[in-house]
């Protein structure tokens, strides 16, 4: 089957990755590199994004954003994947009462406004990356815990499941050798898709200035506050918004279209 | 159907419970305080302003009386400004945002009814090719970049629309347009599709064989019954506008909920971040209520939770 749109978005992802990684080794100039003699400059050979307000080379911060958002989209996908597909293989595994406590809990869960709470639990857990990361993936697990559960319930019910338990197989390894495996595929797509829900939550927030507020990090400024400094500045100089804007966008759309690609091959019937 | 309403109505009313009482803890155990200031008070100001406001009390005790509060439609003082309490806040701004998000939602549904129509009529055309690409697209952009963009064209370059405030005509379309964007997307392919599962059932090549019209069969029998499942996506569409109207009202500085929720985290103003968190919530238990109603009402089917 082929997958134009998926390759392109795969290759997208992977350049951003590459870029966050070796963005010492590309960029000559440091993310926190203040010259004052370059400031507001339009995007040119020596500045191919041009500078911020304070002399900064824009592509150089855009290249060091990357490792925020590529670590917070896939850092949270991660720990939701984690905390729901446990919750939802112990809830379809053993059925019965706990099973109808648990899907009352992830009912309540999917009524909250998610990102209130999570503005909120970021508050109790810090505005930096590991906070960002903890409150996201607390509000994200609930739809991993929905998949997982629907699809154990399924799988328990297959020939292969039932004979696995008819000879003497223990719960962890029809767990892990017979429904694991066999539930992977739903679980890999919607993996995909949290990964760039998660990056539009934190840009969307260090934007309005709830997010990440980590403003002299070597690590990385979130291009969610790039865009924010762009922001206030559009009038005049429209390209400091711009570029941090479009490698959000592409970023996200990259992984939505990676998503489309991975639902598509691997789950034909839920297009 | 009483009976699935009434289970509807216990979950929601447990959902709103549950979100006073998440609030309420984690406000308390969120380190630093709302009179954390540059300058240390001194203690006895500090106890005197714990006392008027009954922080000094027990939890259990502060939790009673805001529930009491609440019930009463009282949602505490704020701790901001001084003037106003929570629920005079909420009054005034409330209907802002409802204005808001009801413009939204009316741009997303005129939008996606005309553009799935005829993406599912002409199916596999340019036309269909466009509105799945548009869809993408339009889950893809982050309001506060579709904003600027929009601010940019029409505002700065063009002079056509005002972009800020909220007084008249020419400043409602930019911020509609916005936050209605991506629901107007995602709608339109959730259309589509169940338009072109609906057109695969028998029903339609029934109606097809005995002459009708592709219009009429499009637009009678296929659209009718693909109305029902648009209509669940409009629970977690009312939350995304929810969500959505933070960014917009903070972008075009509209003097609505969204707004002083932003400002109420920073300054710490608790009773007005759990106010408005409240105030959302009930709007968005309410819009899952009324899609269970509608839902109801619509399909028999349905009758148990």
């Amino acid at each position: 089957m082929r997958q134009p749109g998926a390759l392109w978005g795969l290759a997208f992802i992977l350049v951003v990755c590459l870029g966050g990684i070796l963005a010492p080794l590309i960029s000559p100039y440091g993310p926190g590199g203040l010259d004052e003699r370059r400031i507001l400059e339009s995007p040119g050979w020596s500045h191919w994004m041009g500078t911020d307000g304070l002399g900064r080379d824009l592509f150089t911060r855009v290249l060091y954003g990357a490792r925020v958002s590529i670590t917070v989209g896939i850092g949270t996908a991660l720990i939701a994947l984690g905390i729901g597909t446990v919750y939802g293989l112990i809830s379809g595994y053993i059925g019965g009462t706990l099973d109808h406590l648990l899907m009352r809990i992830v009912d309540i869960c999917y009524g909250l406004p998610d990102l209130l709470i999570f503005i909120l639990l970021s508050l109790v857990f810090g505005r930096n990356i590991a906070g960002v990361l903890i409150a996201l993936g607390l509000v994200t697990w609930v739809r991993f815990a929905r998949i997982t559960r629907g699809q154990v319930l399924q799988a328990k019910a297959f020939i292969y499941v039932e004979g696995a338990r008819a000879i003497g197989g223990s719960h962890t390894r029809i767990i892990v050798r017979h429904i694991l495996p066999n539930i992977m595929a739903p679980l890999l797509v919607t993996l995909t898709f949290s990964i760039p829900a998660a990056i539009l939550a934190e840009s969307t927030l260090s934007f309005i200035g709830l997010g990440i507020n980590d403003p002299y990090s070597e690590w990385g400024t979130s291009w969610g506050t790039l865009a924010q400094d762009g922001w206030r500045a559009m009038r005049t100089y429209p390209h400091i918004i711009l570029f941090p804007g479009l490698a959000i966008f592409l970023t996200i759309l990259a992984f939505n279209f990676l998503g489309n690609g991975l639902r598509d091959i691997l789950d034909p019937k839920g297009k | 159907m009483t009976r699935f309403l009434l289970t509807r109505l216990f979950h929601g009313l447990t959902v709103l419970w549950v979100v006073v009482t998440l609030t309420f803890v984690l406000m308390r155990v969120t380190p630093g305080g709302p009179f954390d200031r540059e300058r240390r008070l001194p203690p006895e100001v500090l106890a005197n302003i714990a006392a008027k406001y009954h922080l000094d009390e027990p939890w259990l005790k502060q939790y009673a009386r805001y529930l009491k509060g609440i019930l009463q439609g009282d949602l505490g003082p704020s701790y901001k400004y001084l003037d106003r309490s929570v629920s005079a806040i909420v009054a005034e701004t409330f209907p802002v945002s409802a204005l808001l998000g009801f413009f939204a939602l009316v741009f997303a549904l005129g939008f996606s009814f005309p553009v799935g129509l005829c993406a599912a009529y002409y199916h596999n055309s340019w036309a269909d090719r466009c509105c799945l690409l548009l869809a993408t697209l339009g889950i893809s952009l982050p309001h506060f970049i579709l904003g600027a963009l929009l601010i940019w064209l029409f505002s700065i370059q063009l002079g056509w629309l005002q972009a800020g405030r909220w007084e008249g005509f020419t400043s409602v379309v930019l911020p509609t347009v916005t936050l209605g964007a991506a629901p107007a997307a995602y709608l339109s392919y959730l259309l589509r599709s169940t338009l072109l599962e609906t057109l695969a059932e028998d029903f339609i090549r029934t109606a097809r064989a005995k002459g009708l019209r592709e219009s009429a069969v499009l637009l009678k029998h296929a659209l009718n019954n693909s109305v029902i499942p648009t209509l669940t996506v409009l629970g977690p569409l009312s939350a995304a506008l929810i969500t959505g109207s933070f960014v917009i009202e903070y972008i075009f500085a509209i003097p609505g909920m969204g707004r002083f929720f932003i400002t109420a985290v920073t300054d710490r103003d608790y009773p007005l971040i759990m106010g408005v968190t409240l105030v959302y919530t009930v709007i968005l238990v309410c819009a899952n209520l009324l899609v269970d109603l509608c839902y109801s009402l619509v399909d028999p089917r349905i009758k148990s939770c």
